[in-house]
């Protein structure tokens, strides 16, 4: 049995991979099942806080904040069965589960799905006397590498082609949620979605926009939901509709958890879709992005570099100003633009999709068992 | 039509990329870490591109030649690395030996002054081969091209990169059954020089196909009364 265990259900990247993942390993006959793990305020507050410290914000983990993270910690071993002959524990905030006394004879995989390249030092060694316990550890990037003495793995994460957010809609479905959230289509429409969050820098989306607007006619959308695991996002949208305040061609657009239709009629519409993160695992939205053929303006930061190969499936850049550059070079070429979302969709098509995803993960339940460079199976 | 004395068994084969958590800077540190890794790691470099990227127009096979010439800005040496052909090589060893011999000849001539920005560094990855029997089997010609055309990019890069780079067979799978078990010593040698490195996979696998059925047209012809 796989048993998978995350902090949340709903919200975030994990959760709409392991809904997808997890019924079709079930489905391929790998008995694959799904536990949260539970926590209150306070131990979110800390989980952010490593959350952020991994992805390179520097942060200081305090006696009370390791007291607090110990504690549900503590709880979550007591209250959670392990099952799984593998176990596969995702990202930081349940990663002490390895401690449980039902941890011996299983093979333990923590799967990080975080940008941990230059870690925070106090946030990185908080976690590390765990992930050295695991038999691997999984990331999305090779940069994300650490020095481990446990095999490392890259898998990068995927989208499923027949989800709500990513399958085919009808033009009218796309219209309709355009008139939901009074976004006139009378001028190209430059698109981030994102959770509220600092690292997905909705701010500087909004001053590279200016930029733009300067010579093209254009909207904005920022569009975006919270995590049930992310205390900070409402601060972030506060600020975000402060900034974007008295721009009528700015839309600042709280969706709901389960709003999938309305992110896909959100990409399907837009012109040019934007990531600008300043952190980013893998980016799950781009990967969305590129599989509807959208040209893709992004962060040359973490996992977006495996999907946008500059000039070739999209554009990277580095700051306010490459955004703006990049936004507009593809608002004067569609051609250019219409290539590159193209050659995009494709290389989703070969790397991003679910069907790799759940492959790579059977291989990995294989190469555990055997050491070698070359496996063969008879 | 000739059957073969042995029929031809595809294999399937799928890779894990496995971290190695080294990294490099410098073109000096490419070339120390180059050194010491495994052939699973040159082979991945090496073949990373054609395998991921397939559907595009070919680019350099080699990571080393597109980070040097991208990342480092260095386009000489990119361009030295570039045109280092795997097929020429009959080892992942001689392959890696004339990379590191490239580069170092590079340090020489030129020094090692440029370094990657932070976050751009190298990544040493190795492949990790899972390799498994389909149910695909070829006794002749007409079976064997049949199979091709459905035959996964993952199986062609197999019995035409790995069989002999990585497991040091003397040639490809196909010619080795093409002369070994069919008898065909011209289209065995056809297939043997044809160099993969500078196609898409599928432009491969299209131009395999074109060489069997000339082949088989030209079968038919002698055969017939």
């Amino acid at each position: 049995m796989v048993q998978n265990v995350n902090s949340t259900f709903s919200g975030g990247g994990v959760a709409e991979i392991l809904t997808r993942m997890v019924p079709l390993l079930c489905q391929l006959g790998v008995d694959a099942r799904w536990s949260v793990i539970k926590g209150d305020g306070a131990f979110f507050e800390v989980t952010k806080k490593l959350h952020n410290g991994l992805h390179g914000q520097e942060v200081v983990i305090s006696d009370e904040d390791a007291r607090a993270f110990q504690e549900t910690s503590r709880s979550n071993i007591e209250n959670l069965r392990v099952l799984g002959d593998i176990m596969v524990v995702h990202d930081p905030q349940p990663v002490a589960l390895i401690d449980s006394t039902e941890a011996a004879g299983r093979t333990w995989i923590w799967r990080c799905h975080i940008d941990v390249s230059r870690p925070s030092v106090p946030a990185w060694e908080f976690i590390r006397p765990w992930v050295e316990k695991y038999d691997a550890a999984v990331f999305s990037a090779p940069a994300f590498a650490r020095p481990l003495p446990v095999r490392q793995f890259l898998i990068s994460p995927s989208i499923d082609p027949l989800s709500d957010k990513n399958r085919e809609l009808p033009p009218e479905t796309v219209d309709a949620v355009l008139v939901k959230y009074d976004i006139p289509r009378d001028k190209p429409l430059i698109v981030q979605i994102s959770r509220f969050d600092y690292l997905k820098d909705p701010l500087g989306v909004i001053e590279a926009f200016k930029l733009v607007k300067r010579s093209a006619a254009c909207r904005l959308v920022l569009a975006g939901g919270t995590a049930a695991d992310d205390p900070w996002s409402d601060r972030v949208l506060r600020d975000v509709r402060l900034k974007a305040e008295g721009d009528p061609d700015i839309h600042v657009v709280l969706m709901p958890q389960g709003s999938d239709l309305d992110v896909n009629a959100l990409q399907r519409a837009a012109t040019i879709v934007v990531q600008k993160s300043l952190k980013e695992g893998f980016g799950l939205t781009v990967t969305e992005a590129l599989w509807k053929g959208k040209p893709v303006v992004a962060s040359a930061v973490g996992g977006i570099t495996l999907q946008v190969k500059d000039k070739l499936t999209g554009l990277l850049c580095h700051g306010i100003e490459g955004t703006a550059y990049s936004i507009r070079q593809l608002l004067g070429n569609p051609e250019y633009a219409s290539w590159l979302g193209q050659n995009g969709r494709e290389h989703v098509r070969h790397n991003f999709l679910i069907t790799r995803h759940l492959r790579d993960y059977l291989l990995l339940f294989l190469a555990l068992g055997h050491p070698e460079d070359v496996v063969y199976l008879s | 039509m000739k059957k073969a004395r042995e029929a031809f068994r595809f294999f399937e084969r799928e890779h894990l990329k496995e971290l190695t958590g080294l990294r490099a800077s410098t073109v000096r540190e490419l070339a120390g870490v180059l050194k010491t890794v495994p052939d699973s790691v040159v082979y991945y470099h090496t073949h990373r591109f054609l395998e991921e990227h397939h559907f595009l127009t070919p680019e350099p096979a080699s990571d080393f030649a597109i980070w040097v010439s991208d990342t480092l800005g260095d386009e000489v040496l990119g361009e030295k690395l570039a045109n280092i052909d795997a097929f020429e090589f009959p080892t992942l060893e001689a392959l890696r030996e004339r990379t590191v011999n490239v580069i170092e000849g590079h340090l020489v001539a030129g020094g090692d002054s440029r370094r990657a920005p932070d976050g751009r560094e190298f990544h040493f990855v190795k492949s990790v081969s899972v390799v498994m029997p389909t149910p695909y089997l070829a006794r002749d010609l007409r079976e064997f091209v049949d199979v091709l055309r459905k035959l996964s990019l993952g199986s062609l890069a197999f019995h035409f990169f790995e069989a002999r780079l990585r497991l040091g067979r003397p040639t490809n799978d196909f010619s080795a059954w093409f002369e070994g078990s069919l008898g065909e010593q011209e289209l065995a040698a056809q297939v043997a020089r044809f160099d993969p490195y500078y196609r898409t996979l599928e432009g491969t696998r299209s131009l395999l196909i074109q060489l069997i059925e000339r082949r088989l047209r030209q079968g038919s012809r002698t055969t017939s009364p």
